[in-house]
């Protein structure tokens, strides 16, 4: 049966084909569709939205360790959370097939920055598999869990926005029936005492090196034979550009980016007369090649920031511009920027800011639009939670910055990395206020539950995270609840705490308009 | 044969919904069909843009510019944004709708005045039309998304029942009625 499917979707779809029996994720742009679909069209599966990604890593791991094949989804930068586990779940392997699926953003459509993630499979020493369009995506991700069994590792597929949010025919199959194994204890291969590392560390490289012994009869990477004149090496969104850009050349299509397959690049590269690398982002491939003694042409011709298009492949290659056909509009077209909603009750927030002219330590949500204007409200940011240890830094840099500053966190992203900086904060003796804007879901994202909600990825009711008594734990004696929108009584709270020589919480809380 | 369409609007108009609904339609005629959209932070309010591709084998989801044969403007500025994407025979068609983005609420731009006249001169295959009174008859205004793919329809080769069959499986059965009448709508509007 043949079904379009956003690329995300085609993931969640090869995982109920593969027998996954535990999916669980932090969302993050542009990898939440692959948790919701799985929850909403494969509800035999267990799947969950964990506090962050580091958790969701280590559940989908222990569900691995103990039989089952389990996936756990995230952004880029998600997988920087998640590096913790990551690098000593390489060293144990698996029981049951445990997938990865990272999603990078070129060009940072929805994100802080581009990082290419290629360099963590060749850090952590596990597969990477590449998808170049849904199709792909579901058929990597399936094959995905049996080369993490069959090879006793975590495996990554890694997808881009232009797959991950793009969609195409997929010809789907039946799911396998995959029975979970049994646990059967083995602390030398699930307890990483440095006794038992060190052992493990020679296993992996021996499997890694048997992997990519076997790589050129996988079925991931392959070689389409054109014109022997110039062969190009691609891989995922590069390769549709290139198909369709310069359809003559010959191409070898990696599929499996890690571990690269030496054998299949030595032939390629002996028939062609010019060799050349079209990758997005960093010269992942290229740097190998050319670390084999092959002469290759790469960055020199594709860049190496932002996202590549069939334009900028078919200039670089081909020397042909693509200029619009219609002469430019002659006056000025106003940017659309996204801006926060008619409603939103971050305005309030940010209004009143600006209007005490405080220094903002800002996060990650849709809060951050603070920064634009009419607030123009947020003086830093830099990753989830960052904030509150941020903002503890102001005041040991400059004691006078704890009174005319706060730091601002939205309600998921306090739950995600914004608990243990509130630690640090109290405990290190910082006075400062922390403002977390919980409007009751994750919303950046497009409307996730979280552990505040009381609600789960399923629907279920749950336990509501109290996160009052949370702060209060944490030792912040001053923490105050109010509605944003109480916009008087708000900024006198506001005055208030960041005067108090003493550390605060502001819950401003209020449900996003957005929220049903 | 290869088409190219590009769907451009703003967060909230149903641009992913026309796109997926247009692939529906080209999948079941027998094409190969590929598609890119644009979401998370890029949604709030802010400029959205699907490219559609349908053909024998498409590979590249994005069109280059100067590629698409059809450019579908939920909004009268969309429209102007993504002229660069028409090819020389390529067709633009312009909701005649505003919405006013927040560099111009906040002062910072001018909402142009002379958008209409200037695509008129400038684009040789271009129309407009006014949905707001078809939206009314209707009853909806959220079928927006479907009564453009009506007047898009009027310039494929499917037939009214593909169309119809596509909008029956990818809306919910209760708007079913409602969206193919704006799909029909949308046909009388190309006239």
């Amino acid at each position: 049966m043949k079904k379009v499917l956003l690329g995300n979707e085609a993931i969640a779809r090869g995982a109920f084909e593969a027998g996954c029996t535990v999916v669980a994720s932090y969302p993050g742009t542009p990898s939440t569709e692959i948790t919701e679909s799985v929850a909403r069209d494969f509800p035999d599966i267990k799947s969950q939205w964990s506090p962050n990604e580091k958790v969701a890593f280590e559940v989908a791991a222990g569900a691995s360790v103990a039989g089952a094949r389990s996936m756990t989804c995230m952004k880029h930068v998600g997988l920087n959370v998640a590096a913790d586990p990551l690098f000593t779940f390489s060293y144990t392997g698996v029981n049951g097939g445990l997938v990865i699926i990272n999603a990078d953003d070129p060009g940072a459509w929805s994100s802080q920055n581009e990082q290419d993630n290629r360099h963590y499979a060749r850090a952590a020493k596990v597969p990477m598999l590449e998808p170049s369009d849904p199709q792909e995506a579901k058929d990597f991700t399936r094959a995905a869990f049996e080369l993490s069994e069959k090879y006793d590792r975590p495996v990554i597929v890694r997808t881009t926005t232009r797959i991950s949010h793009s969609q195409g025919i997929v010809e789907l199959a039946d799911p396998e029936q995959y029975q979970i194994k049994p646990f059967v204890r083995n602390p030398k291969k699930f307890v990483m005492i440095p006794a038992h590392a060190r052992p493990r560390h020679i296993v992996i490289e021996e499997l890694m090196l048997k992997l990519r012994d076997a790589s050129a009869t996988l079925p991931f990477n392959r070689i389409e034979w054109g014109s022997t004149k110039r062969g190009i090496i691609t891989a995922g969104a590069s390769y549709n550009y290139v198909k369709e850009t310069c359809p003559d050349d010959s191409i070898l299509k990696i599929g499996l980016m890690w571990p690269l397959p030496d054998e299949l690049i030595r032939q390629f590269a002996q028939k062609v007369e010019e060799l050349i690398i079209v990758e997005e982002l960093d010269p992942f491939i290229e740097k190998y090649v050319r670390m084999m003694g092959i002469k290759c042409k790469g960055k020199e011709l594709i860049p190496l920031c932002g996202e590549l298009t069939p334009d900028i492949v078919d200039a670089a290659l081909n020397g042909n511009a693509h200029e619009n056909r219609i002469p430019p509009y002659a006056g000025k077209i106003p940017a659309r920027p996204p801006a926060l909603c008619k409603g939103c009750p971050h305005i309030a927030v940010f209004s009143v800011l600006k209007k005490l002219d405080l220094n903002v330590n800002g996060d990650i949500g849709c809060y951050t639009l603070g920064v634009l204007p009419p607030y123009s409200a947020m003086h830093s940011q830099g990753c989830m939670g960052a904030s509150i240890g941020m903002h503890l830094g102001f005041e040991k840099a400059n004691p006078a910055l704890a009174r005319n500053s706060v730091a601002v966190i939205g309600d998921s992203t306090f739950i995600h990395s914004g608990i243990t900086p509130l630690i640090d904060l109290v405990y290190n003796k910082g006075t400062g206020t922390v403002l977390i804007l919980d409007n009751r879901i994750t919303s950046m994202t497009g409307h996730q539950e979280n552990p505040s909600t009381g609600v789960t990825l399923r629907g279920e009711p749950t336990y509501e995270l109290n996160l009052e008594a949370l702060c209060r734990a944490c030792g912040v004696d001053r923490v105050t609840v109010i509605d944003p929108n109480n916009i008087e009584e708000f900024e006198k709270v506001v005055k208030e705490e960041v005067a108090a020589e003493a550390p605060s919480v502001i819950i401003a809380r209020r449900k996003c308009i957005l929220k049903k | 044969m290869m088409k190219s369409v590009v769907f451009a609007g703003v967060g909230g108009q149903g641009v992913i919904l026309a796109s997926k609904v247009l692939m529906e339609t080209a999948m079941n005629a027998g094409y190969d069909v590929r598609e890119s959209e644009v979401h998370g932070m890029a949604q709030r309010g802010g400029s959205v843009e699907c490219n559609v591709r349908f053909g024998k084998k498409v590979y590249s989801p994005l069109i280059p510019k100067g590629g698409a044969d059809f450019v579908i403007a939920f909004e009268m500025l969309e429209a102007l944004r993504k002229l660069e994407y028409l090819n020389d025979d390529g067709k633009l068609i312009v909701n005649r709708f505003q919405i006013t983005p927040s560099s111009v609420q906040n002062g910072d731009a001018e909402y142009p005045t002379d958008i209409e006249p200037w695509i008129i001169e400038n684009v040789k295959n271009q129309l407009f039309v006014d949905t707001a009174e078809a939206l009314k008859t209707v009853g909806n205004a959220k079928s927006l998304n479907i009564m453009m793919l009506g007047v898009l329809s009027q310039y494929l080769d499917f037939t009214t029942e593909d169309w119809h069959s596509a909008i029956r499986s990818l809306v919910k059965p209760k708007f079913i009625d409602l969206n193919i009448s704006a799909f029909e709508k949308g046909r009388e509007l190309s006239q």
